[in-house]
């Protein structure tokens, strides 16, 4: 099986760092951001992030997952699914600003 | 005399009401998808230009185009599962439907009657009147207990009404036979490996090829006889070694070959693997700068032209498959996405998302012949397509 053995204590990591992080981004990281999640998460996830091979990522469809989950799971990945770690392109406040967007309804890019 | 003065008078007529539409062949015209635009450009490959624009057609992340026989009529399937008719010499929409909620790509059968799409949700395969759009077949992927439904990948025209598609998360092969279109006879194939991604099938339509992602392999069913099952060839490529994280999913295409070698994507890994097609072994692999998503050759088999994944994604690489070096690497702009070979490989075009523009190259050369303005381009599709498998 494909796989990067990530540890799943991780997860406790993620909860712990600061929730304030994510309000310091520049705006042009914003809209970097935005663009990556739209153009190469869409590449799976759908360009509406409606779903693809990937679930949709729109906010009714994440419900009330956690955002601490779903920066974990944008910065590990999951393994024995296709979805990679993006850690090697996102820092911790990167992950949690898009986690943040994608609960309450993503940006479009313009 | 005369009748040549009512031939010239129905012209006339004729391009009264369509002032547009030029008299012309459409061998050397091709489509460009605006992804996020929902819009295509229709391009002329001789004079390297864009004639054209053809625009309301829904979501077009990870659109894919098959073609009419005549090389007239582009069928664009869009993610949102639309299904649109495009009609490239009057430029403009023929007929379009929304057939699911969520579409990966289509195919055409060998006389062009039936146009297949291949649908995520609801999983499955829908099958539909070229000429009308309207649906015959209704094939469901289901698996297991028969209460699921899996994502539908890889499907592939094959002769004879034909169409063989893969199933993701069920890990099967099915071929489906529409000699009799509202009434499917479908052949499958189980525990063919986990999770086929995409697939294959060679320009022959002999063998259909599913990539898988879940382990290292491919596999493969060999059409004129099914009776064989499926086999497993390149099993275990990595060699143990962990893959590197996968930032997209690799393409499986027509078919990179030269001689009787075949080349593949690797997933996972910064290499491009070679298939002696005589004996379906591993005859080498070649390092390239990332990790491969579009493996194509030029149509003579003399390169093989590459893209990448993040973070290579502003690379293509080219293969000499006589030394199996890479050639040349070549900076099309940011986000490469797709490349597009002429029907006899002059020029490549290049779409480069990221900077909104497709350049074409010379293939001699390495020339920059030309440079569109496409907003946000990904897949290219020229109409030398209609007359192949696989495309």
């Amino acid at each position: 099986m494909r796989g990067w053995r990530v540890p799943w204590p991780g997860v406790a990591l993620a909860c712990v760092l600061g929730p304030a992080l994510a309000d310091e981004l520049a705006p042009a990281r914003q809209a970097d951001l935005v663009r990556l999640v739209r153009q190469d998460c869409g590449s799976c996830h759908g360009l509406t992030l409606n779903g693809g091979l990937g679930p949709p990522l729109v906010a009714a469809a994440l419900g009330d997952k956690p955002a601490a989950y779903l920066k974990y799971t944008i910065l590990y990945g999951r393994p024995g699914t296709p979805m990679p770690p993006w850690r090697a392109f996102l820092t911790e406040a990167d992950a949690e600003w898009i986690a943040a967007r994608l609960l309450e309804g993503f940006p479009d890019a313009r | 005399m005369r009748a040549r003065t009512v031939a010239i008078t129905a012209a006339l007529l004729l391009s009264a009401g369509c002032a547009q539409v030029e008299m012309r062949g459409s061998g050397d015209l091709g489509v460009i998808v605006e992804r996020s635009a929902g819009r295509l450009q229709v391009v002329d490959t001789t004079r390297q230009t864009s004639i054209g624009v053809i625009a309301g057609l829904g979501d077009l992340s990870h659109a894919s185009v098959v073609y009419s026989r005549d090389g007239r009529y582009a069928y664009v399937f869009g993610r949102d599962g639309g299904l649109t008719k495009v009609d490239l010499l009057r430029l403009r929409i023929e007929r379009r439907i929304v057939q699911s909620g969520n579409s990966i790509g289509g195919a055409i059968s060998q006389d062009g009657k039936l146009v297949a799409a291949a649908n995520y949700t609801p999983g499955g395969v829908r099958v539909f009147d070229a000429e009308t759009l309207e649906m015959l077949a209704d094939i469901p992927a289901t698996y297991g207990d028969g209460g699921q439904r899996a994502k539908v990948v890889g499907l592939e025209d094959a002769a004879g009404s034909r169409f063989a598609f893969s199933l993701f998360e069920a890990g099967e092969i099915w071929v489906a036979d529409l000699s009799v279109p509202r009434a499917p006879k479908i052949q499958k194939f189980r525990n063919i490996g986990r999770q086929p991604y995409d697939a294959l099938i060679t320009l022959d339509g002999r063998y259909y090829l599913a990539g898988l992602f879940g382990e290292d392999g491919v596999a493969m069913l060999d059409l004129w006889h099914p009776e064989r099952g499926v086999r497993r060839v390149l099993a275990g490529y990595g060699r143990g070694e962990q893959p590197l994280p996968v930032f997209k999913m690799p393409h499986l295409e027509g078919w990179a070959m030269a001689g009787h070698l075949a080349f593949l994507p690797a997933v996972g890994r910064h290499e491009v693997l070679v298939v002696d097609t005589l004996t379906w072994r591993e005859a080498g692999r070649i390092a390239v700068a990332g990790q491969p998503v579009f493996v194509m050759a030029q149509p003579d088999g003399r390169r093989i032209w590459v893209n990448f994944a993040l973070p290579d994604n502003d690379k293509v690489q080219v293969i000499d498959t006589e030394t199996r070096q890479v050639v040349r690497t070549l900076s099309p702009g940011r986000a490469v996405l797709h490349m597009e070979f002429t029907a006899r490989g002059e020029t490549v075009w290049i779409s480069a998302r990221d900077d909104n523009r497709v350049t074409v190259y010379d293939t001699a050369t390495f020339e920059r012949k030309a440079e569109l303005a496409v907003e946000q381009p990904s897949g290219i599709f020229f109409t030398v397509r209609a007359l192949r498998f696989g495309f």
